[in-house]
């Protein structure tokens, strides 16, 4: 594995991380007060910046790590998380998000924009602490000093420029430097991740004297010893004036899989040692160094704190003997002596993100080509068993043999299989929601209205070239919806709404499609305009008599904008049209509803894998058809009595006293010149996507079948009335029937101004 | 500056000779995926003329055209005899009805004469040349100015 590829997962790591990051920051925006949900979000954090550091990404590290200071003044309750607060938090998370991808892909940020949040995070971290004027400086300067331990850090203090260099200042004039006591125990996993305790050893012993002991008392006799674990375990005591961040900084990747402990030697602790485990000379000195310190008050001055601090650990730690802990644990205690009141939440956050680590699900990461390989290959396997049964089928009249059942077996068992490997594509939108979350955010920001935004059921699965392909419209929806939908904050209270408009985000299955809703409270679509701009623009004639339905439909023509000014945002003339043929190319539908004055709701339902669905494979004209089976509301054979004509070319039939009109497929898509006899046929009740029914004819059902989706754009272009083609178990190919375009070719849009529209757009 | 005298490089080409009607063809090997008997395609609605539908090609749906129809010539009645050349056309395989494959042709940048000056535009679009080989006149055909409407309509 070279360089790249450890940087290409860095970075995809990143990409959960910020995800992490930011949802964490929306439920503290929620009100969420959780610990768990701070430690979270401080973890995202750290490890981007622990990361960045690795691979030299100096802008990353030094600004992550502002960023993380000031959200451990939150973890350590010293920092309200207001909405202020968030505000400013989220805003970082998203120019984190922006250096990230510079880092990845080169290009550059808004210098400013993050110069301007580094200083209001600091801002935030020194609200009540002096602010050290080095602070600006220090992450840069020293940035492999001021990555310690995440979880370790829990003394919220602002890092690097002060403490321990200054503190070693002190120190030389005494000519004395402190001396530590670690305790290291590896785990197996340390080995196993190619960590080798005699380096970090050796590194340690470059900070200054140094005496080791090797415990070895677990060490099983040999032939009980596993050799993939770990057995030894080594008590150090480092005298050293670089302070107990260099310490941790040799341990920075090891720490997570090992127990380790790091006190300030005194009097207790080295009471603790026997002679037989530590031959060490306790140095006097150090500790009428921190003799003077503890009576300073703390939180006053942040080196005060800070040493304190690690003052109280060692001596919690030498009182409790709470030797076995791991060093989150005894950092917690130490702040329970120092801050009683955060005890209980940290301890308890301290062991929350023990389980969490340890209950997260395996996952592996697989090349995206690997699982489409693998999903071309099923379906071209369902397509054999397919041609397989028919000739079968064919060849063997007697309908029971041991053949037939194997084969229905072998049926059962592409489906299934089929069915696996498609949920291995399966992922939640949530990415695609967290990332409208940014843009309400800075379109909000742009247009100086105040946005709400809600999603719901973002872990609904669905097909991830769906989710990849949804983000661009849904960004579109979402700026439109902000930018033309929502009135700005004034005329929200003038009209008696809440200042903050609600724009809520909702995905769910149904019916084996995935349905994703946009919905404002914003002033709805003004009909009026819409409907004068559309005659100006000779979309409709002057004196069309239109639906409101109709006329909010409008809005999804080519170059139709209503905004009065074209902003940067939206009103482009490139909006909804896009948005309607990105939908459609996904296999969605795409419907508006509007009141005025309370908000519009976009409706999008979109198929949940783009590679294979239920159809009914039907006959029209000589040809055979695929009718999607979600379209299909029910099938009937019409009775002569039941057809009505309608005017001068139109039928209706009565299903159940309800007047539905029948159109003819043959002859929607040209397959023939004359109306078939609809009595000779049978109709399929369909419902479309634009509301209402109707009964397409056909000829005659062959069946009922899963079918595998194959593109007819990969080798020719969209045909007007088809959505896609097949592969039957014959060999041929069958086209599968648009019903959305069929239904609305029937209202008396021809198909082919459809496509003259879109290859005009 | 000519198409020929760009593309042509000084070295010799292969080109496939076909015949439609009682006229030859031909087009760069370069672009020939494969030749195969004809099978009957899925009509498609909404189509032009020439183009007679879809077949499966090993998994992939691939489009048919009548390549007498497309140039202007009489439409083809398929019949198991005829073959269709499986060509890639820019990004897209498509299908060409011809009667018959009847050469495989070496020929050198001199052995190319260039198209004679006629009136059709529709012809100087799609001719980039002509051959004699042995009393016959095989014109050289190139494909991506046939199908140029396939990648605008798909835009």
């Amino acid at each position: 594995m070279d360089m790249n590829e450890i940087k290409e997962i860095f970075f995809q790591e990143c990409e959960e991380q910020l995800a992490e990051l930011e949802s964490g920051l929306l439920r503290l925006n929620d009100g969420d007060r959780d610990p768990e949900t701070v430690n979270a979000v401080f973890r995202a954090v750290h490890s981007i910046k622990g990361g960045a550091g690795a691979f030299g990404l100096d802008d990353l590290v030094s600004f992550a790590h502002v960023f993380e200071t000031t959200l451990d003044c939150v973890r350590s309750n010293k920092l309200e998380p207001t909405a202020e607060v968030l505000k400013v938090m989220l805003k970082s998370a998203d120019v984190l998000a922006d250096l990230t991808n510079v880092a990845r892909d080169g290009g550059s940020v808004d210098q400013a924009r993050s110069k301007q949040l580094i200083r209001e995070l600091e801002a935030l971290a020194n609200g009540e602490a002096p602010p050290p004027a080095a602070v600006v400086e220090a992450p840069a300067a020293k940035p492999a000093a001021a990555a310690p331990a995440p979880v370790v850090n829990d003394e919220g203090f602002v890092p690097v420029a002060f403490s321990f260099d200054d503190f070693g200042g002190e120190e030389d004039v005494l000519i004395v430097h402190p001396t530590y006591e670690i305790s290291f125990k590896p785990k197996a996993d340390l080995y196993s991740k190619g960590n080798e305790a005699t380096l970090l050893l050796r590194d340690l012993s470059r900070l200054g004297e140094m005496s080791i002991h090797c415990n070895m008392e677990a060490l099983p006799s040999l032939e009980q010893m596993d050799p993939e674990s770990a057995y030894f375990s080594w008590k150090i005591s480092v005298k050293t004036d670089k302070g107990e961040d260099a310490i941790r900084s040799v341990f920075e990747f090891a720490e997570w899989d090992c127990d380790l402990e790091i006190s300030l030697a005194d009097e207790g602790t080295a009471a603790e040692m026997t002679d037989e485990e530590l031959p060490m000379q306790p140095v006097p000195f150090d500790l009428s160094v921190l003799d003077d310190e503890p009576d300073a008050p703390v939180g006053v001055v942040e080196e005060e704190e800070r040493l304190a601090a690690v003052h109280e650990s060692a001596a919690t730690v030498a009182a409790a003997e709470v030797a076995s802990n791991v060093v989150q644990l005894a950092s917690t205690a130490s702040r329970a002596a120092a801050e009683p009141k955060a005890a209980a939440p940290a301890a308890a956050a301290a062991q929350n993100t023990a389980q969490a680590a340890s209950a997260a699900a395996p996952t592996i990461r697989v090349d995206l080509d690997r699982v489409d390989r693998l999903i071309n290959l099923v379906g071209e396997l369902v397509i054999n068993q397919a041609m397989l049964s028919q000739s079968v089928i064919e060849n063997d009249n007697n309908g029971t043999s041991s053949i037939n059942m194997g084969l229905e077996e072998l049926q059962q068992l592409t489906r299934e299989i089929q069915d696996s490997v498609m949920a291995i594509r399966a992922q939640p939108v949530k990415p695609v929601f967290q990332r409208m979350a940014r843009t309400v955010r800075e379109i909000a920001d742009i247009t100086g209205k105040s946005v709400r935004l809600i999603t719901e059921g973002e872990n609904t699965e669905v097909d991830k070239t769906v989710i990849d392909k949804l983000a661009e419209p849904l960004t579109h929806m979402i700026r439109n919806a902000v930018d033309h939908g929502l009135e700005m904050p004034e005329k929200r209270v003038a009209l008696g709404k809440n200042p903050e408009g609600t724009v809520r985000l909702t995905a769910k299955h149904r019916s084996g499609r995935i349905v994703i809703e946009l919905a404002d409270d914003g002033q709805g679509i003004n009909r009026e305009k819409v409907r004068q701009k559309a005659i100006d623009n000779d979309l409709i004639a002057a004196d069309a008599n239109l639906s409101d339905e109709e006329i909010d439909n409008l809005i999804f023509h080519a170059g139709f904008s209503t905004a009065d000014k074209v902003s940067d945002l939206s009103g482009r003339g490139v909006g909804m049209d896009v948005v309607k043929r990105s939908i459609q190319a996904l296999g969605g539908r795409i419907n508006i509803s509007s009141k005025p004055g309370h908000g519009s709701v976009f409706t999008m339902s979109l198929p949940l894998t783009l590679a294979v669905l239920d159809g009914m494979v039907v006959t029209v004209a000589g040809q055979t058809l695929v009718v999607p089976l979600t379209a299909i509301v029910e099938t009937l054979q019409p009775e002569a009595s039941a057809i009505h004509s309608f005017g001068a070319s139109q039928r209706l039939i009565s299903i159940r006293n309800s007047f539905c009109p029948l159109v003819d497929v043959g002859r929607i898509l040209n397959f023939r010149s004359t109306q078939a006899n609809p009595v000779e046929g049978v109709a399929l009740l369909v419902e479309s996507e634009g509301g209402g029914q109707r009964a397409l004819m056909v000829d005659a059902i062959q069946g009922q079948r899963q079918v595998v989706i194959k593109s007819l754009e990969a080798n020719y272009t969209h045909v007007p009335g088809i959505a896609a083609a097949t592969i039957l178990g014959d060999g041929r190919v069958a086209l599968i029937l648009d019903v959305d375009a069929v239904v609305s070719a029937s209202r008396g849009q021809p198909l082919k101004l459809e496509t003259s529209l879109a290859a005009a757009g | 500056m000519t198409y020929l005298a760009k593309n042509l490089t000084n070295g010799g080409r292969e080109l496939i000779a076909f015949r439609i009607g009682d006229q030859e063809f031909c087009v760069n090997i370069m672009s020939v995926r494969e030749i195969r008997g004809w099978t009957p395609a899925t009509a498609m609605p909404h189509t032009p003329s020439y183009m007679l539908g879809v077949i499966n090609l090993r998994g992939a749906v691939l489009p048919i055209i009548d390549l007498s129809a497309r140039l202007g010539m009489r439409p083809t009645e398929p019949t198991v005899r005829h073959v269709i050349i499986v060509a890639q056309v820019r990004d897209k395989v498509v299908g060409l009805l011809v009667e018959a494959v009847s050469d495989i042709l070496t020929v050198t940048d001199d052995n190319i004469q260039p198209t004679p000056d006629i009136s059709n535009d529709f012809e100087r679009a799609y001719a980039r040349g002509v051959l004699a080989i042995e009393g016959r006149m095989i014109c050289l055909i190139e494909l991506e100015a046939i199908f140029s409407h396939l990648e605008s309509e798909a835009a």
